[in-house]
Order: C-alpha cells, then structure tokens, then sequence
C-alpha cells in the first residue's frame, strides 16, 4: 500500500479531520477502489474474495455456535444435538460451519494450484506466497481442532491419533502429548483446550490474511500471462471492476455451498461422528477429514513413526521454499509446455494420495501411496529445480494488452497461439 | 466396519461392474435402496407412516432401546405431528422420576410434555448387564449413525443434484430389522447371537425384533381395514422412517429453506451477472486504461 500515494481526496471536513488523523480511507480506497487490477484476470482470481467470504462466515457461525455449545467430554456431544434440534435455526448454523470449513478447503485448495499453475508464488511475491501457507497450516490446525469438538467417536480417535503423532519427536515428544491432552489421555482437560484454540486461531488467521493482502497490494496481482503490468492500459481499477466481478463469483460460490448444507449436509462427514465418544471402543476405521486425507497418505506412507510424521509435515513446509525451488524465470505455466503437463501429473498424484488416505492401510494401498509421495515430494525437489534449466518456454506476450486484444480477435495475431488462447479459455 | 464389509467395499469400489452378488459372496449385501418419501430436494415425511412407526417403536423397540428425544416434539411441525393433547396424554402414561423435593427426597411423577421419553434401564450399566453385557444403542441418532460404503463411483454421484443419495443409513436400519435369517452352511453363530444378512459380521445381539405379520396392530381407516399392510417388512419400513425423522427432526424445514436460499441466490447472481457484464463492457475492445498508473514495482 505504502508503494503506490493514495489518490482518495476526502471530500467533507469531517473526513478531512479524520483522514489527516488516521488515514484510514485511503488506505481502504488505495487497496479496494483504486488498486490497479490486471484486465486478464480469470475466475480462478475471485478465491481470495471468496475465501474471505469463508472465514467470515465461519467466524459469524462459529460464535453463535460457542453461545450454545459446552466444550466438556460429558456434555459436548449432547449440547451438539441440543444444537440441532432445540436452537432456533442450530441445525442451519451447524450445518453451515461444518459444511462450511469443507468450503473453506475447497477454495482453498483452489487459491493454491491456481498459485502453482500461473507461478504466483515467483519474485516479487514469495513473502505474499509463504503468508498463504501459514495461513493453510493455521486452517489445517483449527479445522482438525474443530472435529474434535462434537465430541464423537470420529472426533475422539482421530484427536487421539493426530495427537499421539507428536510423541514421536524425540526428547520433547511426550511432553508436548501431555500439554495437548492436558493430561495422559485425550478427555476433557483436552476438549476444553482444543476449543478455547478453535475459537483463538481464526482470529489469527484473520490477521495473516491482512499481512497477506498487504503483501499482495505491495507487489500486485498476477495475471494469466505472468507478465506484470506495464502501463495503466493493462489494468482496471479494482472497484468496480474486480468488486462486481469477486461478488458475482462469490454468489455463485455460495449457490455451491447451500447445496451442501440443505440438501446433503452430512455427505462430507462420518456417521461414526454421530455415536458419542467411547474410550473403550475403536472405530474399525478412523478416517480423517477428506481435506487432511492426502496427507494423511502421505503420513501412512512411511512405515517408520518419526519418518511418516516428518514426511507428512514436510508435505506442507516444501511448500513455502516453492519460490526457490522452482528456478523457471516464466511464471505462468500457459508459457511452459513442460511444466504444464508436470503440473497435472501433479494434480492427479494429490487426488489419488486423497483417495488412497480414505483406504486402510495395507497392500497395494501402501505401495501406491509410497510412489505418489515419492512424486509429491520428486515433483518438488527434483523436477522444479530441473524443469527452469532445461524447459524451453514459449515466446512470452510483450503485454497484457496484447493478449486480450488477440484473443478477442480468436487468438494468433502474432502470438503463439497457445499463449493467446489459454487465458480467456480458463475462466 | 469389519474386514469383511472392506472386501466388499473394496470389491466395490474397484470392479465397477461386480454385482451385490459377487460381494455378498464376499461378506455384507449393501442394503437395498429404499424409496421414501423424505428422500430428494423436495421430500418431506408421511405424517401417518411416522406416527405408525412411533406405534412400532414402542411395541417392538421401547423395552430395550432408549429414544431419548422430549415427548413434546412429537407434536412439533415436520414430524409425526400428533395433537398436543394427545402428546400430553401420552407423556401422563409414563413414571418419570423427579427432585430432589423441598425435604431432599426424589419422587416420581406422571411425565410432562417437556420430559424426555423415559428408559427401561436406569443407566446404560444396568442395560448391559440385562443384555448379554452390552447395552442396546440409544435410538434417537441411529439413522444418521450407521451407514455402509458405496464405492467409487457411486458415492460421487451421491452427493449431486438430482442423483443425491442420503439415506445411507434408513436404507441401513429397514434391511437390519428384516434381514434376520437362518445361518448359512457352515456357519456357527454363539450363544446369545443371532445370524443377520446385513450386520456387519452377521452376528448380532438383537433378538429379531419384528416377528410376524400381525404383530403390531395398525390404526384402521374408514373401511375398518389398515390403510397399509400389517407385516413385518411394512413395520420395518415405518420405524426406520419414524427413526430418520428422530435423527434429523428438521428435516422438512431443512429442505424447504433450502429450496427458497436456492432460489434467491439464483435470482441476485443473475442480477450481478448482468451487473457485472455492464460493468465490464465499459472496458470495451479498445484499451482505456488507467491514466496515471504507474507501473508496479520490480518484475522479477
């Protein structure tokens, strides 16, 4: 914000006053009205707004929530159902916050491979990438928390089990299970914590969103060319532009998300989740959430404890040294035929880790698992450093003008064809 | 889930084309898909079959099986929808015990509309030691706690527009009710179990619960007949209805607000579509950018 003056001229004295004492509007009117947007933006560039759809609404359904809620082992299952069927509207507000954090992952995850596709996380944007995975982990953290809550058999042995990870790290391993219990098993003391960090970590996810919109109003958006804007006529103001745009695609967003929640609200959760919390009995199988499934995988993947740990936590921390591992000065993947194809060899291997988290662990299940988290972590470590020294890359557009002119006209007009077509196609 | 319900699931799940047939060979049938009136975007419960499958629960479930939901919603919308006087007289027929009184003493009185439907067991220990060790489920969530795997692709399917499948675990509860059967060959079912098609691992504790046609007298319509069949599979049929609607007693209320949320997100994304479309054909064929953007910082 600090990189481009502010061209808000408060009007009446009493904005006047106030804007020479907190300039506060034209912050707001430098990064929401007159934020300069690039003119090619895809759909896949509303996420963000949508995302901040979500965890606003999480937010607003979750502290009515925590009005009714008891986060106490022998009455949490219980205040849950009272929830749904003595609250007035408790069962819309529950079905909208556990409905919604699978939103919640699904933009998310979409915000993330449309971020490794068009190279987003490339200089000079790789502190605005490395925000984005803290605020995945802080997610991941809240989201596992949250399950925990209803306080059913699935909430009760997953916490077991994600918990009882950490006693694999060496020297310390035990006494950070005992501090996450609150005790020498998962109970109460365990429950009462999780919730109190359930309700603190939003807020703090909330607060690396602002740092990463500061980030991204710093350096700018990027578009589908990867081409950085050079003069005014590749852009548009983000209001009313983007605004109009962002609204529309969150309604949409939200037509996705009230499917869920009216009419097949418990698709995305276990039954077991519905039977409460038995210490003395095992589910036959304890599943994870579908969004924690492929890392889950990964985790089952390695058969030694402190091995799969690692790897799983690896999983998500290869993802902030992206900027440096991938050595390709193109950024958008349009312009880089090899990468491209690398990158939905990628997709495909994330969704079959998905799929074989949801599958016990035995037999061919584990083999498969073990090659896709070698390619996971291959793709990382090895293809990207090696694709940007090797990969010959398109001709790039000398503008973000040009392409929208050539694909208005059907593509070609000297441009490589590929690279003019491609942007308007992925909206 | 056993072992033998993963076989099946997996069975499933990979050959697309492997019949029930194959993975009944294997271990657990899936249940058979019902069709039920509450199922579909549009579904709602049939009154009458709800408060025929209250009937069932209380002559074939009650003396086991706690139903722990307050008589008054009994009466409540969307539901079996008896008159609030009958839900009053109901209620008066059971002892609940109350306290402590003024002199610290407990009592028993005559149950109110806001008192949950009482137990037969005092605690979940005394219903375990009268039942082989294990007390029998609690029924108020059973139809939204049970369920079965689909396999791909069938439970992709299940979670979209107009093919939605969520009565996984109705389906689940009607099959169990009728699917006692003699063992087969070869199979030795312990003492105190008895053998069900679609328990997972066949041998369940529950002593078939619904006997014979006839067992449970249905209210008679005008013609001095039962508008529905007295038989077993048609009282399985209405206490798992009865029981989905005690799991999700929302249900219809879910659906129709649903249905209105639908409809107005469709009619304002339609006018921020063409907001939008205005909008943006202000931006035209020809350039007409900014005047007096600066290009952004570095370009790495």
């Amino acid at each position: 914000m600090s990189q481009h003056a502010t061209t808000y001229v408060p009007k009446s004295a009493a904005a006047k006053w106030f804007e020479s004492r907190l300039p506060i509007a034209g912050l707001v009117h430098s990064s929401f009205v007159a934020f300069p947007v690039p003119r090619n933006l895809t759909y896949f560039w509303t996420f963000g707004a949508i995302l901040i759809f979500m965890l606003g609404a999480q937010i607003v359904t979750g502290v009515w929530l925590a009005m009714h809620y008891v986060p106490e082992a022998t009455r949490a299952f219980e205040s849950v159902e009272h929830i749904m069927r003595d609250v007035n509207y408790g069962w819309l507000l529950r079905y909208l916050h556990a409905n919604g954090a699978s939103m919640f992952f699904i933009a998310v995850y979409i915000h993330i491979f449309r971020g490794m596709y068009y190279g987003s996380y490339k200089a000079p944007r790789e502190i605005l990438w490395i925000l984005g995975v803290i605020i995945f982990l802080l997610m991941m953290a809240t989201a596992f928390m949250g399950y925990v809550l209803p306080w059913g058999q699935m909430s009760f042995w997953g916490a077991t089990v994600i918990t009882n990870l950490f006693s694999a790290i060496p020297l310390v391993g035990d006494t950070i299970v005992s501090l996450l219990w609150g005790g020498y098993s998962v109970g109460s003391p365990t429950l009462n914590r999780f919730f109190a960090l359930h309700y603190l970590l939003p807020f703090m996810i909330a607060g690396v969103v602002v740092l990463h919109v500061w980030a991204l109003h710093v350096v700018g958006q990027n578009n589908p060319t990867g081409v950085p804007i050079k003069s005014g006529k590749d852009a548009v103001p983000f209001t009313p532009y983007a605004t109009i745009k962002d609204l529309f695609a969150t309604i949409v967003f939200v037509m996705f998300f009230a499917w869920w929640v009216f009419f097949v609200p418990n698709y995305l959760g276990h039954a077991d989740n519905y039977i409460p919390a038995n210490p003395a009995v095992t589910p036959a199988h304890i599943v994870p959430e579908w969004y924690f499934l492929p890392f889950y995988a990964i985790l089952r993947a390695i058969p030694d404890k402190l091995g799969g740990v690692l790897a799983m936590g690896g999983a998500i921390v290869v993802l902030a040294f992206l900027p440096w591992l991938d050595t390709s000065r193109v950024r958008s993947a349009n312009y880089r035929p090899l990468y491209r194809q690398f990158f939905w060899a990628f997709c495909v291997v994330c969704v079959l880790l998905g799929w074989l988290g949801a599958k016990p662990a035995e037999g061919g299940y584990v083999i498969a698992s073990r090659i896709c988290t070698a390619w996971y972590f291959i793709h990382f470590l090895v293809v990207l450093p090696l694709l940007g020294l090797f990969e010959t890359p398109k001709p790039l557009p000398s503008s973000i003008l040009e392409t929208v002119h050539a694909g208005r006209k059907g593509g070609g007009a000297g441009l490589p064809v590929g690279a003019a077509a491609e942007p308007s196609i992925k909206g | 889930m056993t072992s033998r319900r993963f076989v099946a699931a997996l069975a499933l799940g990979f050959g697309l084309a492997l019949s029930q047939a194959a993975s009944a060979a294997e271990g657990t049938p899936q249940p058979p898909r019902q069709s039920w009136t509450f199922s579909g975007i549009s579904g709602t419960f049939d009154r009458a079959q709800l408060q025929r499958g209250f009937k069932v629960y209380r002559e074939a479930c009650q003396a086991c099986h706690q139903l722990k939901i307050p008589f008054r919603t009994l009466a409540q919308n969307g539901g079996p929808q008896f008159s609030t006087a009958q839900v009053t007289a109901l209620a008066a027929e059971y002892k609940v015990q109350d306290g402590p009184n003024d002199a610290g003493d407990m009592f028993e009185r005559p149950a109110r509309p806001a008192d949950n439907l009482p137990w037969t067991f005092p605690n979940e220990n005394a219903a375990a030691a009268a039942n082989g060790g294990k007390a029998p489920p609690p029924l108020q969530l059973i139809a939204k706690a049970r369920g079965f795997e689909r396999g791909f692709p069938w439970f992709v399917f299940d979670a979209m527009p107009f093919l939605s499948y969520q009565e996984h675990g109705v389906d689940y509860v009607k099959a169990l009710l009728v699917g006692y059967e003699e063992p087969p060959a070869g199979v030795t079912v312990p003492p105190g179990g008895h053998y069900n098609k679609y328990f997972p691992g066949h041998v369940i504790a529950m002593p078939k619960p619904l006997n014979s046609d006839g067992q449970i007298e249905y209210p008679k319509g005008p013609d001095g007949k039962s508008p529905v069949p007295e038989t077993v599979d048609q009282y399985a049929r209405d206490v798992s209805a009865f029981l989905m609607w005690a799991a999700e007693p929302h249900l219809e209320q879910r659906k129709r607000t649903g249905f209105m949320a639908l409809i107005f997100l469709a009619v304002l994304g339609a006018g921020m579509w063409y907001a939008k479309k205005k909008v943006w054909a202000k931006v035209g064929g020809e350039a007409e950018g900014l005047p007096g953007t600066a290009p952004l910082g570095p370009t790495g």
